[in-house]
């Protein structure tokens, strides 16, 4: 019976090794999480999100300006995406056949691997030269260029999802295929479509390369569009590599409400997803 | 050249169907049928499966064409008018359809599926016109008395029998001139089968009614006429009590005694 017992052994050993690499990649998150918290909620405090930066040297002030840039460019990148991103997404489930639908899947899913520097350059290209300076509508460009891919495929994805039928009872009534679409399609996969757009959202919300030579950043108060604007990330980036103490612990800050907002927008679409799952079509 | 087994009916038509060809790519599924379909009568498309008749009778409305690489060629007269150079959005207003599985859109309460016919064509009817169509539709479907106290509750709560009513009650909110209905109660449990069955026998009143079946029995309860289909062809077509007691094509008389299907 050694036999039985050695490969009972090998079985749990197995199990062993398994259970320990799945956890493997939640010990870094954790790991990130503690150390950006232990570093950066000292710095925390209600000035740190409602004022503008101090210059270097002396202590205080905040990131309000960030803040504010930060859900600005998400809100501009949202507006600019959301409608071209959901209107291909559905040319691409319900008029696409042949050859061009397949070259609009394959361009988004190119796009989707596009470094974001070089979105970034691209906006540079197309907004920032012709306009002369930087702003926050290059930096949503840029940003939207990213979002667009992942928002045109889920929601491809999530109309492909609902069942057949569901067309063929709103076309047996008399309405016509866009009608359909807008009316019958769309809310049916409303759910599905916002969490995709979210998942975008939490994707560009971080993102510090295309904002560079775009956004750029700004010291002060920004709400206009056309002028350069403050960004979470670009806070992190420029404090984190400056030779202030004060700034290096306003960086991990920054970064404590980078990562709840991110994090939150994410836990935030897992929830609608999951709700997606419990009446699904 | 018709075949013998094909009877004309003693009531006037409302389809009059010639030489009707439907195809998927090359492959034809429905071969040269000519049929007339008389009107506020039961009419049973009945046949084994893979006979053609859903392809039969999604012609009628012009779901057909909707498949990818599906055509349909020969002419079908509803009233006299050809409706294969109509616009098929006009022909599904007037020819309304019931399909296997009960599809009420999920994000639309009762009462708002009922209407949908209305609200998806973007028609606002005064709420006391709303509320009539809806109560009259819903009793025409036999689902009034079940659903009356919970018409703003989604449709998809109800249970698949009172589902396929509410689909049968949204097609009839419209007024439709023809009800199509393919195997309506295949998906349906015997109780719930049933109720439909009555149904179709009570609705014919005002609405012409073409069922596919492939259950045999079904046909027999339900309908007046009968058409029996094969290979894609029509094989037999007539009163119902005499194709199912004196069949004049040994297919048909096959088909009913079991041998295949």
């Amino acid at each position: 019976m050694r036999g039985l017992r050695w490969r009972k052994f090998k079985d749990r050993l197995a199990l062993g090794l398994i259970i320990a690499l799945a956890l493997l990649p939640a010990l870094p998150l954790f790991h990130i999480l503690y150390g950006i918290f232990r570093e950066g909620l000292s710095a925390l405090s209600w000035k740190f999100f409602t004022c503008l930066p101090k210059p270097p040297g002396e202590t205080g002030g905040g990131v309000g300006n960030a803040i504010v840039g930060t859900v600005m460019l998400s809100l501009l990148a949202s507006f600019l995406a959301v409608p071209i991103g959901i209107l291909c997404g559905i040319y691409l489930s319900e008029y696409a056949r042949g050859k061009f639908g397949e070259v609009v899947r394959v361009a988004a899913d190119v796009l989707q691997g596009v470094p974001s520097i070089v979105l970034g350059i691209v906006a540079y290209l197309w907004v920032v030269k012709p306009m002369g300076h930087f702003s926050a509508l290059s930096g949503a460009v840029a940003l939207a260029l990213m979002m667009l891919p992942v928002i045109v495929r889920s929601t491809e994805e999530i109309l492909k999802l609902i069942p057949e039928t569901l067309r063929e009872a709103s076309l047996a009534l008399g309405v016509n295929y866009w009608r359909t679409v807008i009316k019958v399609l769309l809310p049916t996969g409303l759910v599905g479509i916002s969490t995709g757009v979210l998942v975008a959202l939490a994707r560009i919300m971080g993102e510090t390369a295309p904002l560079l030579f775009t956004a750029f950043g700004n010291p002060f108060w920004n709400l206009n569009p056309l002028q350069p604007v403050e960004a979470l990330p670009l806070t992190v980036f420029k404090y984190a590599i400056s030779p202030y103490p004060e700034w290096i612990r306003q960086a991990w800050g920054a970064s404590v409400i980078l990562t709840l907002m991110v994090l939150g927008l994410n836990l935030f679409s897992r929830f609608l997803a999951r709700r997606l799952g419990g009446n699904a079509p | 050249m018709r075949p013998k087994a094909i009877v004309e009916p003693r009531e006037p038509p409302i389809f009059d169907i010639r030489h009707l060809w439907a195809y998927y790519g090359e492959k034809p599924a429905v071969r040269d049928v000519t049929l007339k379909i008389p009107e506020k009568k039961v009419t049973a498309i009945m046949g084994p499966s893979g006979c053609g008749k859903t392809t039969f009778i999604r012609c009628l409305n012009r779901l057909h064409e909707l498949s990818p690489g599906a055509r349909a060629e020969g002419e079908i007269y509803l009233r006299g008018e050809n409706i294969l150079d109509l616009d098929p959005v006009l022909v599904r207003r007037r020819v309304g359809m019931v399909f296997q599985k009960p599809n009420p859109f999920p994000t639309m309460t009762v009462y708002d599926n009922v209407l949908a016919g209305y609200k998806l064509l973007g028609i606002r009817l005064p709420r006391e016109e709303a509320d009539r169509l809806v109560e009259e539709a819903l009793r025409q479907a036999a689902l009034w008395e079940e659903v009356k106290d919970s018409l703003h509750k989604r449709g998809t709560y109800l249970s698949g029998g009172q589902q396929q009513r509410l689909c049968i009650a949204r097609a009839l909110a419209v007024k439709p001139e023809v009800l199509l209905m393919d195997e309506p109660t295949s998906a349906l449990d015997p109780k719930s089968t049933a109720k439909i069955e009555e149904l179709v026998v009570e609705l014919k009143r005002s609405v012409t009614i073409v069922i596919v079946t492939h259950n045999i029995a079904q046909a027999g309860r339900v309908s007046d006429y009968t058409a029996f289909f094969y290979l894609g062809e029509l094989v037999e077509f007539g009163p119902t009590s005499e194709v199912f007691t004196v069949p004049r094509d040994p297919r048909t008389e096959d088909f009913l005694k079991g041998k295949f299907g």
